[in-house]
């Protein structure tokens, strides 16, 4: 059984889909933190048969969870101050997300003009639907579970 | 201050009151004369679109204005490497609106949000083209009487044509539609406009192979052009192309009163002879175009209409 120690400040992200943790860590920009970093590969999950966790020693507000919300709003994020959850977030897909993922459309002026941002706007909640802002090309999340 | 992306861009008060006064030009020409005097249309055109830009700048002359633009990207700073977003700012300092096509799909709307002017979108690439579509509103409003309670047919290329798409979009918003959509197998309506708008809605719509079958109960029918290279056998295509052009022997079929329309330009899909039959709208399409866009023009000024 491997151990990590608990975090003082920070989150605690659960119920990541196995096999994610480290594109998230990179979508999070966790490596641009100068903050503890625990990476759990295939941990044991009894919801989800294997899961990632990722803890992250930093403050909180240090992380963007919208686009948390973008990647997987089915992980669990747990807030810890003073070593204590004190909170459990709920993630919410966002109405938009900027300079996350890219437009596919080699029509789309994205394609010329590269120092637009690259914003995608949710078009459809149900389906988890995201549309490119300027030629409305579909993106939809790989990861939807 | 607006912009025109998407023809959905108008709420149906908001279309009616443009086609209300896009028909008043029509009857009262004089009247719109001078309502431009001393402004300037900018027509940005990165690529070429005679009849577009030809329209655009008709209208604006016709309101007493005046027009200054390109009408290749090799003739503007492109070529140079200047961004949309550079491009329209300058341009926003020469002129009081501007009218953009642009091969790549939201490069109008990349302007509109730097631009201190409305910008209509001229079409961009296969994306959107809104005045085609408020032309083609225009035209069976006057000529049918109404935009609710019609059976229209529209045939040829419906994969790929989005005129056609951008047409059913704006006129699902409207009682009493029925579609009947004409084409070969290959070239049906994408399924997300099967599923997502007209199933999702309510909106009764059959699927057809051959023009005939559809001609007796249409009042509208709606042509564009089946192209060759669409096909994925040469077989096909010699089976099917005949049925996708419209000849006198196929208008005898069809209502007395039935519209033909077509964005144009037209290749073969309509024979000449059918251009003398009184039913053939497509070449009065064009000459709503200009009022619609005259409409258009005053509107996204925000000239007083009411004072002129």
């Amino acid at each position: 059984m491997l151990n990590i120690s608990g975090i003082h400040e920070g989150f605690v992200l659960d119920h990541i889909q196995a096999g994610m943790s480290l594109q998230i860590y990179h979508d999070l920009k966790l490596d641009k933190l100068d903050c503890t970093v625990a990476i759990i590969k295939n941990a044991k999950s009894s919801k989800m048969g294997k899961k990632d966790i990722l803890k992250v020693e930093c403050p909180v507000e240090a992380l963007d969870l919208d686009i948390l919300g973008f990647i997987d709003h089915n992980i669990t994020v747990n807030v810890i101050k003073n070593d204590k959850i004190v909170e459990k977030k709920i993630l919410h897909l966002p109405r938009q997300v900027k300079n996350v993922i890219s437009c596919k459309n080699p029509r789309c002026i994205t394609s010329i003009e590269q120092e637009l941002d690259q914003i995608f706007l949710l078009t459809d909640e149900e389906h988890e639907i995201y549309r490119c802002r300027y030629c409305e090309e579909k993106y939809r999340n790989p990861n939807r579970r | 201050m607006r912009h025109l992306m998407s023809p959905l861009d108008f709420s149906v008060d908001e279309l009616d009151r443009l086609l209300n006064l896009a028909s008043d030009i029509e009857k009262h020409p004089q009247k719109y004369a001078h309502a431009c005097d001393g402004k300037k249309l900018a027509t940005c055109f990165y690529e070429p679109s005679t009849r577009t830009r030809l329209s655009f700048e008709a209208a604006m002359l016709n309101l007493g204005g005046s027009v200054l633009g390109f009408s290749s990207a090799d003739s503007s700073s492109a070529s140079k490497g200047e961004s949309v977003s550079d491009t329209i700012r300058v341009i926003s300092c020469y002129a009081d609106i501007c009218a953009m096509r642009h091969p790549k799909e939201g490069a109008p709307l990349v302007a509109s949000l730097k631009s201190q002017i409305p910008v209509i979108n001229a079409g961009d690439g296969g994306h959107q083209h809104p005045t085609q579509t408020l032309t083609d509103l225009l035209t069976i409003r006057s000529l049918h009487g109404e935009l609710g309670n019609l059976t229209i047919g529209l045939c040829g290329d419906l994969k790929f044509g989005r005129t056609v798409h951008s047409l059913i979009h704006a006129l699902i918003r409207y009682p009493g539609i029925r579609f009947i959509l004409i084409s070969p197998e290959e070239l049906r309506i994408p399924s997300y406009l099967r599923e997502d708008v007209l199933a999702a809605n309510n909106i009764p719509f059959t699927e057809l192979e051959r023009l005939e079958d559809a001609m007796p109960e249409l009042d509208i029918l709606y042509m564009t052009r089946v192209q060759k290279e669409r096909f994925f056998n040469e077989e096909d295509y010699v089976r099917l192309k005949n049925y996708y052009i419209l000849t006198t022997e196929k208008m005898e079929l069809a209502k007395k009163d039935m519209l033909v329309l077509h964005p144009l330009p037209r290749v073969n899909e309509i024979s000449v002879e059918v251009d003398d039959d009184p039913r053939a709208a497509y070449f009065k399409q064009a000459q709503y175009g200009v009022y619609v866009r005259m409409a258009l023009i005053l509107t996204l000024l925000e000239i007083d209409v009411n004072a002129l």
